[in-house]
């Protein structure tokens, strides 16, 4: 995320960004240690429809509501990592119209396939006569190495 | 009644009087400076009700309002916004000084007032009130805005321009012959120079010297230091207003932020009455004689602003509407300007009537800049609807 400072001389600082309707949303942070939360105008980027005065405190727990879940997200993973067990989404390539149990891919790296995305659909649990098609993600869980050898299977292994 | 007594009740009665302008100037969304001068014409020699017993108190309370309000200007940017600022924005600064301070310029030399009031009207029509144009923008909620900075910048570069203009003008209006002119005027220069170099390295140090936890020390060292350094100033013919400006650049970090919230109240207080002063010691019989030539530079020295703002704008890649918001934010003039003329008139060098046309001047451009500020963007849409509506 590209985040453009600007310092605005005599106030402080414009911090801001560009989020993908195109609006910028972004803080100044005064001198004297208030914020302002903004936000531009949907027609008019150089404007901005709203700018919000906020108390160190309100600055604080609004960062919180937006900030926990990510952190949550990031610390799962890590702790993920640390028991070595990982899970990735891996490109069904090399095994259209064949089965789940033509892959052998437990027996060959140990990682299982836990589901099968297709068109946005999710297919838990699959069972070893299970057809692939074209297109298909297949969620895989395993060792970091065990992974590795079954994207090669996958993709033409 | 005791004339102590007398005092009293005038000072009382002037500072409520300003107090309730200064809520109706507000509650319009317009700056009280425009105001507290209609104030002091109206008690003033040939106006309303004459005041007399006050003079000698307000006469030095004006002084303290000047070193007040350029000791405030100098500490609103610190040195290193001073000198990026002039990095980034010198092409702007420059046109911004050609288009506003000529108007004045040939303004004063058709009515015949000489090269010295020519200087002075053009130092009256060019710098911008930031006081007026930081509160508008704060006001309309403009802070977040792309071209804010755009903005800011042009006002970090008067504020240059003026350490500058202001000891040159000084040293023009002392009417020293040209050689004395000439040295008086190097002096100056290179007390800026030394002035933003020793900031710049060490502004700590000068800082740490007015500075105090404690805010009574504090406010006490630093009002004592900047009158210090403004009488010394105005002892060495660089205008006490000089002085006070160039310690304001000099006290830098927090030091700087802190001295700004404690001496905000004491410099609105004086700088009022300075306000009133230059008001009483216009004579209002000579407004209307000027009134025509300051509507016409108030016409052309709005539209010159707007263009200022917009080229800046339109430099750094800023749309349309957002150009025609940075011009409009410039419009203001106000305290500065009649700090300009207050100082070129007490010199006696330049005609009585620069006062009148000074203060007919920011009475109108105090009054129409927040309101072009604020109507810009209606009357901006209006002509992109209408223009879409043709097509």
């Amino acid at each position: 995320m590209n985040v453009e400072v600007t310092p605005l001389p005599g106030i402080g600082v414009r911090q801001d960004f560009s989020i993908r309707s195109g609006r910028r949303i972004g803080v100044i942070s005064y001198r004297d240690g208030k914020f302002e939360l903004i936000l531009s105008k949907q027609d008019d980027p150089d404007a901005t429809a709203a700018s919000i005065p906020l108390a160190p405190e309100e600055a604080g727990t609004l960062a919180g509501l937006l900030g926990a879940p990510q952190l949550v997200t990031q610390l799962a993973k890590q702790h993920r990592d640390i028991t070595g067990i990982t899970t990735r989404q891996l490109p069904v390539t090399a095994f259209a119209s064949r089965t789940l149990g033509d892959t052998a891919l437990r027996t060959r790296t140990g990682a299982s396939i836990v589901a099968v995305l297709r068109a946005g659909d999710a297919h838990p649990s699959p069972g070893p006569d299970f057809l692939f098609e074209n297109g298909d993600l297949a969620v895989v869980v395993g060792t970091a190495e065990g992974l590795d050898a079954a994207a090669d299977i996958l993709t033409g292994g | 009644m005791h004339d102590t007594t007398i005092a009293l009740i005038q000072l009382g009665a002037v500072f409520f009087g300003l107090g309730l302008l200064g809520r109706l100037a507000w509650r319009f969304g317009i700056s009280p400076i425009p105001l507290y001068l209609v104030g002091g014409l109206a008690f003033g020699s040939g106006g309303l009700v004459p005041l007399h017993g006050i003079s000698e108190f307000t006469h030095l309370a004006s002084e303290i309002g000047v070193v007040l309000l350029l000791l405030l200007l100098g500490l609103e940017y610190s040195a290193s916004e001073l000198t990026t600022g002039l990095r980034k924005s010198w092409m702007a600064g420059l046109l911004d000084i050609v288009l506003n301070a000529a108007p004045g310029a040939v303004v004063a030399l058709l009515l015949g007032w000489g090269p010295v009031g020519a200087l002075a009207m053009a130092g009256v029509t060019y710098i911008s009130s930031s006081g007026i144009v930081a509160k508008v923008l704060g006001d309309l909620g403009r802070l977040g805005n792309r071209e804010t900075p755009v903005v800011l910048s042009v006002l970090v570069f008067e504020d240059l321009a003026m350490a500058v203009y202001l000891p040159v003008l000084t040293a023009v209006l002392a009417g020293v012959s040209f050689l004395g002119g000439l040295t008086s005027v190097g002096i100056s220069l290179l007390a800026i120079t030394v002035v933003l170099v020793v900031a710049l390295k060490y502004g700590r140090v000068i800082s740490a010297v007015v500075d105090s936890p404690d805010h009574e020390v504090f406010l006490l060292k630093l009002l004592g230091s900047a009158l210090l350094v403004a009488g010394i100033a105005s002892e060495l013919q660089v205008s006490a207003a000089v002085g006070a400006f160039l310690l304001g650049i000099a006290i830098s970090g927090s030091t700087a932020e802190n001295a700004t919230r404690l001496l905000e109240p004491l410099r609105d207080l004086f700088a009022a009455i300075f306000f009133v002063v230059f008001g009483l010691n216009t004579d209002p019989r000579t407004i209307p004689p000027v009134l025509l030539m300051a509507v016409l530079l108030a016409v052309i020295t709005t539209a010159t602003k707007v263009a200022t703002g917009w080229w800046a704008a339109r430099r750094q890649g800023i749309g349309k509407m957002g150009r025609a918001r940075a011009g409009a934010a410039l419009v203001a003039r106000g305290e500065f300007s009649i700090v300009i003329a207050g100082l070129a008139v007490a010199s006696g060098h330049v005609s009585e009537q620069l006062a009148a046309l000074a203060t007919a001047y920011v009475l109108l451009m105090a009054i129409i800049g927040p309101i072009a500020a604020r109507y810009v963007e209606p009357v901006g849409e209006f002509f992109v609807r209408r223009r879409a509506a043709v097509r």
